[in-house]
């Protein structure tokens, strides 16, 4: 009955085909003076079953660029498999680190030449000389939006509210990553598509930390 | 010549027994029976003059350039057969618009560069072209890097990045005048007056046919032509020095 399930999803999800998995999903990615947070639940599923409960929805793209995906997961993953060759391409043919503006132009250009067949919505996120930390949101037609505070996914429609409460202009690390934390807390309790754990990515000049937060923990309520 | 009737000349696919490839060689002749051109990079930009040889007395100013945009941030000066460079020109505003359009940001210079000179470089390589006779001066700015270049591209394909190079006629003259200057001292304005006095002592008023100076500028991280009147007042104040010089010269001889 996964198709019939499938159709009573968001409209993202109601787009993939009977049996396909979706990433149904909470992400998140917020730039902060110096660097950037990237957030994501962990939840997998095909209709109401959870495929993998622990998974990972953000994708390594360069040493200090990543990527949240949601919809389709294996339209996604072959998406991020693409932006990385070309990404790797461009740093051997400039000799550069790669930029963040350049990983999500690629990416826009993918999403948007192939809207037909995809179902992928994802937020390019990371550090780089030029520009910092910086985050772009790319929805499903193929836009790209430079964003102070990206949000996306199912889960993301209940959160509109809170992420505009919370986010506020110059926070350090640790108040972005609380707020990031707080969000996607907040809409795994409500969506039903979201859940799991807490995955989030910390990118700076000086390196990449990976955290989890499991599931017993979140910090969801005031 | 050495190396007519050999055999080994005519052909770019054909090396000589001493390893050289006379097709290539001959490209670069072109370009050396040219008007003068002068690249500068200075302390805030690049400067680009070249001398337009008037065919006719008929012609009306302006017309046939030597010195294109290539995007917003690129642009470059042709020595040689001008139909030639066109090509190159095309091209490079081919590659140029191709780059922003998958990678959403302007071309690094040495990128620009490097793909001009992959196409100067196939045309050495199959028997049924020819190289181009015709050189070509890149002034860009990088976006990332927040710096100026200055790139010459040879019609064997070679490319190389300089603070200052000339070609054509005078080149050889041009570089030992180039070398004698502070370019790191130099502004853009400062820049276009020394590249244009050296492209007119170059010239010999009472041989040479006569000619109109060119000249564009990468500054401010944008390409763009030197306007007339800029180019005009540099072109005079050129002369002037010059004349001054020559007659100092004339004194002491006495």
């Amino acid at each position: 009955m996964a198709a019939l399930a499938n159709s009573f999803l968001s409209p993202e999800s109601s787009r993939l085909k009977p049996g396909e998995l979706s990433t149904g999903t909470t992400i998140m990615a917020v730039p902060f003076p110096g660097g950037v947070v990237l957030g994501a639940d962990s939840r997998v599923s095909t209709g109401t079953y959870i495929a993998n409960r622990t998974s990972d929805k953000i994708a390594q793209l360069s040493s200090k660029i990543f990527c949240c995906r949601s919809g389709s997961a294996a339209d996604t993953q072959a998406l991020t498999d693409y932006v990385r060759f070309y990404l790797q391409q461009w740093e051997v043919e400039t000799g550069r680190n790669a930029t963040v503006k350049v990983a999500a132009h690629l990416m826009r250009k993918i999403c948007y030449q192939n809207k037909d067949n995809l179902s992928a919505g994802v937020i390019v996120g990371g550090w780089d000389e030029v520009d910092g930390g910086s985050v772009y949101n790319i929805p499903l037609g193929g836009t790209m939006i430079k964003m102070d505070c990206a949000i996306g996914g199912s889960g993301s429609t209940y959160i509109y509210g809170l992420t505009d409460a919370l986010h506020k202009p110059n926070m350090t690390k640790a108040e972005t990553v609380a707020m990031v934390k707080k969000s996607i807390s907040h809409a795994m309790a409500r969506d039903g598509s979201s859940g799991g754990i807490i995955r989030t990515c910390i990118v700076d000049e000086s390196g990449v930390e990976r955290e989890y937060i499991p599931g017993n923990q979140l910090p969801y309520g005031p | 010549m050495a190396s007519s009737g050999s055999g080994y000349d005519l052909s770019p696919t054909t090396f000589s027994p001493d390893g050289r490839i006379f097709q290539v060689e001959y490209a670069s002749k072109a370009v050396a029976s040219s008007g003068t051109s002068v690249g500068l990079k200075v302390k805030d930009g690049v400067v680009l003059v070249t001398e337009k040889i008037l065919t006719s007395k008929m012609l009306v100013p302006g017309s046939s350039r030597r010195v294109h945009g290539l995007d917003r941030h690129a642009g470059c000066s042709i020595t040689g057969l001008i139909s030639d460079g066109r090509q190159l020109v095309n091209r490079g505003r081919e590659e140029a618009s191709n780059y922003v359009d998958t990678y959403g940001i302007r071309s690094p210079p040495v990128v620009l560069c490097e793909r001009l000179s992959s196409f100067a470089h196939y045309f050495t390589l199959h028997g049924a072209l020819r190289p181009f006779g015709a050189t070509a001066m890149v002034a860009a700015y990088d976006e990332d890097e927040k710096d100026y270049s200055l790139h010459m591209i040879e019609p064997s394909g070679q490319a190389y990045k300089y603070y200052g190079c000339a070609a054509g006629k005078g080149r050889q003259g041009a570089k030992t005048e180039i070398e004698k200057l502070d370019l790191q001292a130099l502004s853009c304005e400062e820049g276009l007056a020394a590249a244009v006095k050296v492209v007119l002592q170059m010239r010999d008023d009472n041989k040479d046919k006569p000619m109109e100076l060119e000249a564009g500028w990468c500054r401010d991280g944008k390409y763009s032509k030197v306007p007339d009147g800029v180019l005009k007042d540099a072109e005079k104040k050129g002369r002037e020095e010059l004349e001054e010089e020559e007659d100092m010269d004339e004194d002491e001889d006495e």
